[in-house]
């Protein structure tokens, strides 16, 4: 018997701002315990959501780039459940109208394309975070509640593991270039909860879900599904029933596990919050928020290939992050070359970034003097060895190029009436050459011009030494 | 000191004048308060060494120096709050509610934290887990509730002023018990940041006072926009005492035929002179109808409760308050601290609320209840579009006796018939005294549409002109 | 409507609140009352009727992303009302499973 699978991926992201969604505390990442809370997050009595604009212009970012239609008007509702990182024991989230619906991207798999629906996004608040004790006890630190989330369902439109691997490149991608969110799996500014049944090919009706949560790699999320795919084709073949349930991924094994049956749909209690007074979302803030929107990595790869002619290869490195696509296109903006710009973006700065573990906003270096010493190198004024030592110092302190290669008088040296005389004497020098280069030895001008860089100390330009002595040479 | 017979401006001259001290007034008044609330209960909390703020400026803030009581649902910094809960028997705050940091500001005195029914659930301020509060003008009534502590101690000379909170009457019908004027704004009006939460769509700080014009000053201070309160107008906020001593010539009142039956004959009777005068006066009186009246109280059980059941549910015992002891595991905190430290009103409401929330129950109660709101304030635009005022009786009959009631929670909840319409359309509605039927006071209900609180304490002014309720006092606190 | 004790029971769950067995047979009464009481609402024709859930004259006023602690709540004032805690966090019983019983 043929089974046919369908998957459905809830996708969670931290968005990228200043402070909390509901409460002014400060969102930062591995603050110690409970030092960026006040009255809000406590959920103090009397206290009031008062809600982050940023967090609606992050989240419509996101609709316009996923072709979502936006609401007019939104509202926050209630989800009530108890727990110790929950401190209102409600979250207050979009259930009834979220920010947006019917959006779609488009992946490519195995050579096809196919568009994936968006069933809705909506914009809720994180909740705090359990530590498990080992002694009986649990310890929560409430510096996360209240950072705010959008979660972007999806509709259950893709058919096998590629696909949802697909379709999650492709949303963090998306998500990554509007800046709305770091989108790291690692540090949870990305969560992926996954769902998938299966039926008998032909069959109408969808089979019984299983919910698989918190995976923590794109990879993990395309082996789980697998994982599930077979076992649960396993159970309908022996006969056997899918339990509604959720299910948890060990990489250890590569299998999933059972962690709990669903006895029903969870009566979380929803209604809307009296709160937040509704909020209107209007076509002219749209409209502005559409303008300020980072241009997408798709309308960015056309540019690189078909306006600079790169390499489809080192497009995509460049895009790989809108960190390193945003640093390229600011050194080409400042006047950089864009293909040099591209070949040293890729090898020494990527390189530099992997030798020190650290992250483009982490360096000295800048678009600007990047594009500087790209200049430098092009109008001959310094060698690419010359260029090495350049960019060793400006990453590394951030010295500004042209003036470090001034004060060093790294200036390559290119000029004939300099540059002949020397010639001419290492020439008379070394009669043994001329013999050996009429003999046709070429390793002949080799030696000759080592000769020349040392008496420059490596600052003559190589191919004019080059030239002058091809030319004496002949004249012998 | 007690201020059976005085009003804010006769203190402020006094204390302007230098005749009496603010620290004085202070201390005369916590000694008066431990006095007489031997008899009252009025108090969950009396702040023993209180005293005013500094740099007072008399000619400039009418409260500057003046003790106002504040009812213990309303956060107050460094000063245990409670909310008459057991839940919060050691809750001490480490914030402001708006209206206090307001009253802060313009110089007020807190003396304490008046008694109320636990989390403002309640007609009686007999659900309160510090004992009853009794009403002045016969200590075996109850003074009405929630906010029974405020009135009582307002109408028993312990105050001038007193914050209370208003979510289907709790304000209105204490006042009325009490033969005092109380005043629930506009929903919008008064920030609720600081007020723990009972029905977030129609809880409403507000203001109980003896005489009309005293409560026009407290809401000039306390009302207005608050980046706190995503739910408040941003509407400028007039000079309510401007609407006192007006006449009411030609003011369009309108009176509900449903609230005129409500009411017994004796009590009808009371009401229908305060009507004759608003007449005599000049006043245009037309019988009306709000249909939808037979329903206000199941509509208005429904919402509240659905909001209480949330709004309640961050009382676990984790972070603040009570906590059961003897307990095994994380949902035996919360279910025995929650169990033992809510009263048993308090539980029946969260019980209602949750199962109205519940899947099966969300359409056929919450959002019916939802639909049929929209009804109810359809019936007032529809009344306010040809009248600036509707008035009638508060109540459905004066205080009851302590115990009375309290084991019946249907015939408590019809009581409120007469207040709650107001909370579920928003609008402003006060009671000012009408009268006394078999001894105990009665009040007579104004309500105008929203943010239009000045034809409200226009007309309640006229009223307390007319039959000039405020030179009576309580019989109970006769020695 | 009929008020079942199951009813009762799984809304005291949803709701953590336990209540013994007399309790519990004296609070299915006055709930069934009080909850028919409220049924009376079906009756009204709400056909097309918006609903009314608050009473507002204004869109939320938004919050510009301004990140700021506020005077006066630090850990320590904050965490001043907590029943257990220990080294900056709050402590509870260890939390078996996040829907223990839903």
């Amino acid at each position: 018997m043929n089974f046919k699978s369908t998957i459905g991926l809830e996708v969670h992201f931290e968005l990228k701002t200043k402070s909390k969604i509901f409460s002014p505390s400060p969102v930062t990442y591995g603050a110690e315990q409970n030092t960026e809370t006040n009255v809000i997050d406590w959920a103090m009595p009397g206290t009031l959501p008062m809600v982050n604009k940023n967090v609606y212009r992050l989240g419509i970012m996101v609709a316009i780039a996923t072709h979502a239609h936006i609401l007019p008007t939104t509202h926050f509702d209630r989800k009530n459940y108890f727990y110790p990182d929950n401190p209102k024991a409600y979250q207050i989230t979009q259930f009834f109208q979220p920010l947006a619906r019917d959006g779609y991207i488009e992946v490519e798999v195995r050579g096809k394309k196919k568009r994936i629906g968006i069933h809705e996004m909506h914009i809720e608040e994180d909740a705090g975070k359990n530590t498990h004790g080992t002694n009986g006890f649990s310890y929560v630190d409430l510096n996360r509640q209240g950072v705010p989330l959008l979660e972007v369902v999806s509709e259950p439109d893709m058919e096998d593991p590629e696909e949802a691997y697909a379709y999650l490149e492709k949303l963090r991608k998306i998500v990554q270039f509007t800046g709305a969110s770091d989108v790291k799996m690692e540090e949870g500014s990305m969560r992926v909860d996954t769902n998938i049944s299966i039926r008998p090919a032909g069959q109408k009706e969808l089979g019984t879900k299983v919910e698989m949560k918190n995976l923590n790699s794109f990879d993990h999320v395309r082996r789980s599904l697998a994982y599930e795919e077979k076992r649960q084709e396993q159970v309908l073949l022996a006969g056997g029933h899918i339990q509604l349930s959720t299910r948890r991924f060990d990489e250890a094994t590569g299998k999933t596990v059972l962690e709990r049956v669903k006895e029903g749909a969870s009566d979380y209690r929803y209604f809307p919050e009296p709160d937040i007074a509704p909020d209107h979302i209007s076509q002219e803030w749209i409209d502005q928020i559409a303008k300020e929107l980072p241009k997408s990595p798709f309308d960015r790869y056309d540019d690189y290939v078909n306006k600079f002619g790169l390499k489809p290869y080192d497009a995509n490195v460049l895009l790989q992050t809108k960190e390193s696509s945003d640093f390229f296109d600011a050194a080409v903006a400042a006047g950089a070359d864009p293909t040099l710009a591209a070949n040293w973006m890729n090898t020494q700065v990527n390189g530099y970034l992997n030798d020190h573990r650290v992250s483009l906003n982490d360096i000295k270096l800048t678009p600007e003097h990047l594009a500087e010493m790209i200049k430098l190198i092009k109008d001959g004024t310094i060698s690419s060895k010359i260029a090495k030592k350049v960019f060793a110092e400006t990453i590394a302190n951030g010295t500004d190029p042209k003036k470090y290669v001034e004060d060093n008088g790294m200036v390559q040296l290119s000029d004939t009436s300099v540059l002949a005389p020397m010639v001419k004497k290492v020439v008379d020098d070394n009669p043994q050459s001329v013999e050996d280069f009429k003999n046709g030895k070429d390793r002949a001008i080799g030696f000759l011009v080592g000769q020349i860089m040392k008496q420059t100390r490596g600052k003559a330009n190589p191919k004019m030494v080059n030239k002058l002595l091809n030319q004496e040479l002949q004249s012998r | 000191m007690n201020y059976l017979n005085e009003n804010i401006d006769s203190l402020n001259k006094k204390l302007a004048s230098g005749d009496l001290s603010a620290d004085k007034l202070a201390q005369d008044t916590v000694a008066n308060i431990k006095d007489t609330d031997k008899k009252l209960n009025a108090w969950i909390t009396v702040v023993d060494d209180a005293k005013p703020a500094e740099n007072l400026d008399f000619s400039k803030s009418k409260l500057a120096g003046i003790p106002i009581a504040i009812k213990d649902n309303i956060i107050t910094n460094g000063i245990k709050t409670t909310a008459a809960s057991h839940m919060l028997y050691n809750y001490m705050p480490m914030y402001d509610a708006t209206v206090v940091s307001k009253l802060k500001k313009a110089g007020a005195t807190f003396v304490g934290k008046t008694n109320m029914d636990e989390f403002a659930m309640g007609s009686s301020t007999e659900h309160s887990y510090y004992g009853a509060t009794h009403n002045p003008w016969n200590l075996d009534k109850v003074p009405g509730g929630s906010s029974g502590g405020s009135a009582a101690a307002v109408a028993g000379g312990q105050v001038v002023a007193a914050l209370g909170s208003d979510t289907g009457g709790s304000i209105r019908q204490p006042a009325a018990f009490n033969g005092i004027f109380g005043i629930k704004p506009t929903y919008g009006r008064v920030s609720r940041w600081g007020l723990i939460a009972f029905g977030s769509s129609l809880d409403q700080i507000g203001v109980m006072t003896k005489r009309v014009k005293d409560s026009a000053e407290v809401l000039n201070v306390i009302a207005g926009a608050d980046e706190h309160d995503s739910t408040v107008s941003t509407r400028e906020v007039p000079d309510f005492t401007k609407f006192i001593g007006q006449d009411v010539k030609g003011l369009r009142v309108a009176v509900p035929k449903e609230y005129m039956e409500a009411v017994d004959g004796k009590m009808r009777e009371v009401i229908q002179k305060q009507i004759d005068a608003l007449k005599d006066a000049g006043a245009i009186i037309n019988e009306v109808s709000l249909p939808h009246t037979k329903y206000v109280v199941p509509d208005y059980y429904i919402i509240a409760s659905s909001e209480a059941s949330s709004n309640l549910q961050r009382y676990d015992g984790i972070r603040y308050g009570y906590r059961a002891e003897d307990t095994k595991n994380l949902l035996d905190v919360y279910v025995k601290s929650r169990s033992e430290g809510f009263g048993a009103e308090v539980k029946r409401r969260i019980m209602l609320g949750s199962f109205a929330l519940s899947a099966g129950s969300y359409d056929r109660f919450f959002r019916q209840a939802a639909k049929v709101r929209t009804l109810i304030c359809d019936d007032f635009d529809k009344i306010f579009a040809e009248n600036d005022v509707i008035v009638g009786p508060t109540t459905t009959e004066p205080a009851f006796g302590i115990g009375e009631e309290v084991s019946d929670p249907i015939k408590m909840y019809n009581n409120d018939i007469l207040t709650i319409s107001a909370n579920l359309a928003g609008i402003p509605a006060a009671s000012v005294p009408a009268g006394l039927v078999d001894g105990m006071p009665v009040g007579l209900q104004i309500m105008a549409k929203r943010f239009d609180e000045g034809n409200v304490f226009k007309t309640a002014d006229f009223i307390e002109r007319s039959n000039k309720f405020y030179e009576k006092t309580p019989t109970g606190m006769e020695d | 409507m009929e008020i079942t004790k199951d009813t009762i029971k799984h809304v005291a769950t949803l709701s953590r609140l336990a209540f013994n067995e007399e309790e519990l047979d004296k609070f299915t009464d006055q709930m069934g009352s009080i909850i028919n009481m409220a049924d009376q609402l079906s009756e009204v024709d709400t056909e097309g009727v918006e609903e009314t859930v608050q009473v507002v004259d204004r869109d939320t006023v938004f919050r510009e992303d301004k990140p700021e602690h506020w005077q006066g709540q630090n850990r320590e004032t904050l965490m001043a009302n907590v029943p257990e805690k220990a080294n900056g966090y709050i402590k509870v019983p260890v939390i078996i499973n996040k829907d223990e019983d839903e």
